[in-house]
C-alpha cells in the first residue's frame, strides 16, 4: 500500500476542489416529483457541481470553527478523488487512468433545503472541507465503487453508505465533468454526499472513514473558544 | 499602474502598460500583438454575480434579487486577452457578459463596507460568457452554462486599486465586430463593490488573489464563431476575444 500525507493547498492537492450534487441515488429518489417542479423544472442532464473554495480546505486534526450563526453542520462523509493527468472530454477509461489516488473528505455543510442556488453560505465557510490524512495510490484501490463510507460523531458511527449507490461511478463522473470543465493535476473531486449525513455541533468530534483509506478526524469548536 | 502576465521568449513574465506598449522588466517595449496574454492573476476562488444590474435582470426575465446571487467557477474557465472561446455546436444562445472584476489584495474577514476598499488589490475586465440554453435548475447557474473551459476571458491588465478612485462610476461597453451592443455603468450595480466585500467576508475569509466578477448590465446578445468580442471598461482596459467553433 502506497500513501502520502496530504497538506491541503500543497502538492499533490494544488488545484480546485469540486463537489457533486445528486450523485447519490437516494438523494435523487428523495426529491421525488419535486425534481420536475419549480424551481428545478427537470432532472439535471449532467453532473451538478459546486466549489469548495481554498479557505475551506484544512488538514486532518485541524479544529473547525463554527461561527455564531451556525448551530449545526452536516457531516458530509465522502470519497475524494485526486487527479494526476489533465482530463478534457475524456472517456471513462481515460478518466480511470488519470486518477492519482483517493483520500477522505468531510464536506461540512450548513443544512439547507433549497438546491436552486449555489450553497456558498452553506459550504464555503472557513475550514468546512477537511481533507486527508493520506492519499492512497489508485493502484492500491482498484475498485473504489465498492467502498463503504462512514460518518462518525464522537466515535460513534452515525451513517454508513456505499459508493455502489453513486449515480455516476467514479470514472464515469470524471469523464462527464470533463465534457465542460477540464480537470487538472492536483484537482480533487468529491464523489457525492448521502442525504442522511448526520448533524453535529460545537464540541463534537467528527470523522470520516473508509476501509483501506483511513480516518479523517476534526473537532468542531464554537467561535471564540479554543479547541479542547 | 497596469500590469499583465504574458508569455514571451519561452517564459511567463510580468509586464506593464507603457504608453500603449507592453514593457518588460528589462525595459523592452513590445507591441501587444507580439506577446501571448495570460490571465493577469492566478486566482484562488472565482466568484461571480448574477443579476447584479437591474436592467439585465429584467432582460433575462428575473426579478432583482434581495441578496447577491453568487456562483463560483473553476480556473479552467479563464483565458487571457486576445484568446479564443469555443461555442458548442448545439448552442442556441451563447452571449458575452462584460464585467468589472475585483482582485482581493489581503485576507478579508468581517470587513465593514466603509473599510472594503483597503482589501482590494486592483481591477480587471472579465467576459463571463454563458451558453444560455444549458441552464438547469440545480445549483443554478450550473457549471455547464457558466464554468466551461476557456469561457471566461479576463484581462488584459490588472490595474492598481489606487488608480481607480471611483470604481462605482465606470462605463462598460461591449462591441461585436466593431458594433456597440452593450453599454452600461458600474454605478447601476444592485450590490456595489464595498457591499460585496462586506457580504462575502461576513461568512468566509476572502483570500489574496480571489476574484469577484461583479455582474453585467443589459445588452447581452448571441455571438457566433468568427465574431470578435471586445469588452471594455473605462480606465481599466479593452479585452479582446474571438469566438470559435467547438469541434466535436
Amino acid at each position: 500500500m502506497t500513501s502520502v500525507t496530504l497538506r491541503p493547498g500543497g502538492r499533490p492537492l494544488s488545484g480546485a476542489v469540486y463537489g457533486c450534487l445528486l450523485n447519490v441515488q437516494d438523494e435523487l429518489d428523495r426529491l421525488g416529483d419535486a425534481i420536475n417542479e419549480a424551481p428545478y423544472n427537470g432532472a439535471p442532464t449532467g453532473p451538478v457541481m459546486y466549489v469548495k473554495t481554498p479557505n475551506t480546505q484544512v488538514a486532518d486534526g485541524t479544529p473547525v470553527v463554527l461561527s455564531a450563526d451556525v448551530d449545526q453542520v452536516r457531516v458530509g462523509a465522502t470519497l475524494g478523488v485526486v487527479i494526476k493527468d489533465t482530463l478534457t472530454r475524456a472517456s471513462a477509461d481515460q478518466a480511470r487512468a488519470a486518477i492519482a489516488g483517493y483520500t477522505l473528505v468531510n464536506d461540512l455543510t450548513v443544512p439547507h433545503d433549497s438546491l436552486f442556488r449555489h450553497p456558498l453560505k452553506q459550504k464555503c465557510r472557513d475550514g468546512f472541507c477537511p481533507i486527508g490524512p493520506c492519499l492512497v495510490d489508485a493502484a492500491d484501490l482498484p475498485d473504489p465503487d465498492g467502498l463503504t463510507v462512514r460518518a462518525l460523531i464522537n466515535g460513534e458511527c452515525r451513517q454508513q453508505w456505499s459508493l455502489a449507490e453513486l449515480v455516476r461511478p467514479v470514472a464515469t463522473l470524471l469523464a462527464d465533468i470533463s465534457d465542460f470543465t477540464s480537470l487538472y493535476p492536483g484537482d480533487l473531486i468529491l464523489v457525492g454526499m448521502s442525504p442522511d449525513a448526520p448533524l453535529a455541533g460545537a464540541g463534537d468530534t467528527v470523522a470520516v472513514e473508509i476501509d483501506g483509506i483511513g480516518r479523517l478526524q476534526n473537532t468542531l469548536v464554537a467561535e471564540g473558544e479554543s479547541a479542547r | 499602474m497596469k500590469q499583465a502576465r504574458i508569455a514571451f521568449e519561452g517564459r511567463v513574465q510580468q509586464a506593464w502598460e507603457d504608453h500603449g506598449k507592453v514593457r518588460l522588466a528589462d525595459g523592452r517595449r513590445l507591441d501587444e500583438r507580439e506577446v501571448t496574454w495570460l490571465p493577469p492573476v492566478t486566482p484562488g476562488a472565482i466568484f461571480a454575480l448574477g443579476l447584479n444590474y437591474a436592467d439585465h435582470a429584467a432582460e433575462i426575465a428575473f426579478k432583482a434579487p434581495e441578496e447577491p446571487m453568487v456562483f463560483l467557477k473553476g480556473a479552467n474557465t479563464l483565458v487571457g486577452h486576445r484568446a479564443f472561446t469555443p461555442r458548442p455546436t448545439d448552442a442556441t444562445n451563447m452571449h458575452y457578459e462584460c464585467e468589472l472584476a475585483i482582485v482581493v489584495g489581503k485576507p478579508a474577514r468581517n470587513v465593514a463596507k466603509a473599510d472594503a476598499y483597503h482589501y482590494i488589490a486592483g481591477y480587471t475586465v472579465a467576459n463571463d460568457y454563458a451558453v444560455r440554453n444549458y441552464l438547469e435548475g440545480f445549483y443554478r447557474p450550473n457549471f455547464r452554462i457558466k464554468s466551461r473551459d476557456n469561457c471566461t476571458p479576463i484581462g488584459p491588465w490588472l490595474v492598481d486599486a489606487a488608480d481607480i478612485p471611483d470604481p462605482m462610476n465606470l462605463r462598460l461597453t461591449t462591441r461585436v465586430n466593431g458594433e456597440t451592443t452593450q453599454e452600461g455603468s458600474t454605478k447601476d450595480m444592485l450590490f456595489d463593490v464595498p457591499f460585496l466585500i462586506e457580504y462575502f467576508s461576513a461568512f468566509m475569509t476572502l483570500q489574496p488573489g480571489d476574484v469577484i466578477l461583479t455582474g453585467t448590465p443589459k445588452g447581452t446578445v448571441n455571438v457566433m464563431p468568427g465574431d470578435e468580442v471586445v469588452t471594455e471598461i473605462e480606465g481599466i482596459g479593452a479585452l479582446h476575444n474571438t469566438i470559435i467553433e467547438r469541434k466535436a
